[in-house]
């Protein structure tokens, strides 16, 4: 794959309620990382609508977002978008309006997609009120940062 | 003897998740539930023991929506405490931070959530692939609601700007005249979001509500005013808890609201439409009078036109705040804390918003009390249900529940503003 010239990372959530908050940790923790390369950071609450201008001119996006799916909290699940929809069902944790999923099948038929898009979803203990990360979500915390760092760093490494 | 039961467990296109229940027998409705699942709303207990002025930035994180409206009920309840009012070109700039939000909150259940089922769709996505172009427009809309934010409030959701007494750094005049095409352009856009809207077809469907809304003597009341109804009341903000009450209902995790003696009443768009229709800006009025809508519009389902009224008012007191703005000499109005107890109402994109707090002296939160427009709203939607059922008995199931559906949407309810807030069961038995 060519390298990509915009690299985004974007994470999505809320530092009031417990594990949402672990897609911006992870972004943040990931840019430090990544200090000297040229990657940007986005953050998103809210409405995922956002996302499509959170995207917006970047080649290479990777999303970070808390999930339900019954996993063990902390299980990381990794999607690289293509040509078949997301399932749905896991990334409404939002308590939002169009969730992530949706966001992602809104823009594939308004025709803004990034060229690559990849979406972590670690699995959530608990998203109550409060700001603390449960034992497990903190525990999947660095291993996630590693795992998206590896990822911008091979997209990087790809032909001019 | 005939009995149905409808539940619809997931409620679609509404902010967060709930559900409906409806139980109905010989044509007649036994039972209505607006059930709401997240999990109470813990932020009161989360504000106490924090300082005073945290109160605007946590409280803003109860809603993605709507978190200036958080702000604002906050920081006028605080600014009420500390003595000190902000004027001037301090109060145009909340003015418009306010205004961005309405339009990146309208235009999002507009286009988003509420037209997908006026046209017959299931979702905005499916709606995108026949009508690209009118959710581009949708979309592009709400974004320059956000760039408001983002340039008054440092920060497209949840701004980081706002503080008790007025912002942290306020905009030059330039930074907010680069929003100036944008903002024309959405002026035009918005009113041809009034015209494609109108154009839907509206069930017949009409109710007696008491309407509450904020009224100011010279503006179409968002930032502060007295709290009026078209049944009489009208109060101080202050004068809140006297006149309404919050009642738990066991199936629900939401309070829901009341007016003492009297029972459920209506906030939001609808009205402030209705009673205060000659302070819209008067490109907003005309609008409405060419659309034919005029108050009192007591037909839940054209709150969408209300909506889309309202936004293009947005633009065009946004362009006006802009093109007379003058940067202040200080982003703030300075204060000590001072012991007290605080009141703060402002108009939310989805109505009334009440804050209350009680602080010490040395400024540390002891009490607060957040009442959102969607639990003063439940009631409201259940008592449309109760009269809309047996009105659409005729309706083929899986169209009854869709309608069901969109009566709730009409209130563009935001569950996660309302936990104390909803999936839709309809049962019919």
């Amino acid at each position: 794959m060519m390298k990509p010239k915009t690299v985004r990372l974007i994470g999505v959530g809320n530092p009031y309620r417990s594990d949402d908050v672990l897609g911006l940790l992870v972004v943040r923790q990931a840019k430090e990382r990544l200090t000297g390369h040229p990657v940007e950071v986005r953050e998103v609450a809210g409405d995922m609508t956002a996302l499509l201008d959170a995207w917006d001119g970047a080649d290479l996006v990777i999303v970070v977002d808390a999930v339900v799916s019954h996993a063990a909290p902390g299980t990381v699940h990794r999607f690289e978008v293509g040509e078949t929809p997301l399932p749905g069902a896991m990334f409404t944790t939002s308590t939002h309006a169009l969730d992530v999923a949706q966001a992602v099948e809104l823009a594939r038929a308004l025709g803004r997609l990034p060229r690559r898009l990849v979406l972590y979803g670690v699995e959530a203990g608990r998203l109550e009120t409060g700001s603390d990360l449960s034992p497990e979500v903190a525990q999947a915390l660095p291993q996630v940062v590693e795992a998206l760092c590896r990822d911008v760093l091979q997209a990087l490494q790809g032909p001019d | 003897m005939k009995r149905r039961t409808i539940k619809v467990d997931y409620l679609a296109r509404v902010e967060g998740e709930g559900a409906l229940y409806i139980r109905m027998k010989d044509g007649q409705v036994t039972d209505v539930k607006l059930k709401i699942y997240e999990p109470p709303r813990f932020f009161e207990a989360f504000m106490r023991g924090r300082k005073y002025t945290e109160a605007p930035d946590i409280t803003a994180r109860i809603c993605g929506i709507c978190p200036v409206a958080y702000q604002m009920s906050a920081c006028q309840a605080m600014e009420a405490i500390l003595g000190i009012r902000v004027k001037g070109p301090l109060r145009d700039l909340r003015h418009l931070l306010y205004l961005g939000e309405w339009i990146e909150s309208h235009m999002l259940h507009v286009y988003m959530l509420h037209a997908p089922d006026f046209l017959g769709y299931q979702s905005a996505i499916e709606m995108a692939r026949d009508y690209p172009e009118v959710v581009q427009r949708g979309l592009r809309l709400k974004k320059y609601g956000n760039e408001i934010v983002a340039v008054v409030g440092g920060r497209e959701v949840h701004p980081i700007n706002v503080r008790v007494g007025g912002f942290y750094r306020v905009p030059t005049r330039e930074e907010l005249q680069s929003l100036m095409d944008k903002l024309k352009w959405g002026r035009d856009a918005a009113l041809e979001t009034v015209r494609w809207v109108a154009s839907f077809d509206f069930p017949d469907f009409e109710m007696d509500y008491e309407f509450v809304a904020l009224r100011h003597p010279e503006e179409y009341a968002l930032l502060e005013g007295r709290i009026l109804s078209n049944k009489g009341l009208d109060i101080a903000v202050y004068e809140y808890d006297d006149h309404f009450e919050e009642i738990h209902v066991p199936y629900s995790n939401a309070l829901h609201s009341r007016i003492r003696g009297r029972g459920s009443y209506l906030v939001g768009p609808m009205a402030r439409f209705n009673l205060n229709f000659h302070r819209l800006s008067p490109l907003a009025q005309q609008a409405a009078r060419e659309v034919g809508l005029l108050p009192p519009c007591r037909n839940p389902f054209q709150s969408i036109i209300v909506r889309s009224i309202e936004t293009l008012h947005a633009f065009d007191v946004a362009l006006y705040l802009i093109e007379n703005y003058d940067m202040p000499d200080s982003p703030v109005v300075e204060a000590e804390p001072r012991a007290g107890t605080g009141y703060g109402a402002t108009e939310a994109p989805r109505g009334l918003l009440y804050h209350r707090y009680t602080i010490d002296d040395q400024g540390i939160i002891l009490d607060a009390k957040i009442v959102p427009p969607t639990s003063q709203n439940q009631k409201a939607i259940e008592e449309d249900l109760w009269h809309f059922v047996p009105q659409n008995l005729d309706l083929p199931e899986d169209e009854l529940v869709w309608r069901c559906e969109q009566a709730i949407r009409n209130y563009d309810p935001c569950i996660s503003c309302a936990t104390h807030f909803l999936k839709l069961h309809i049962e019919r038995e």
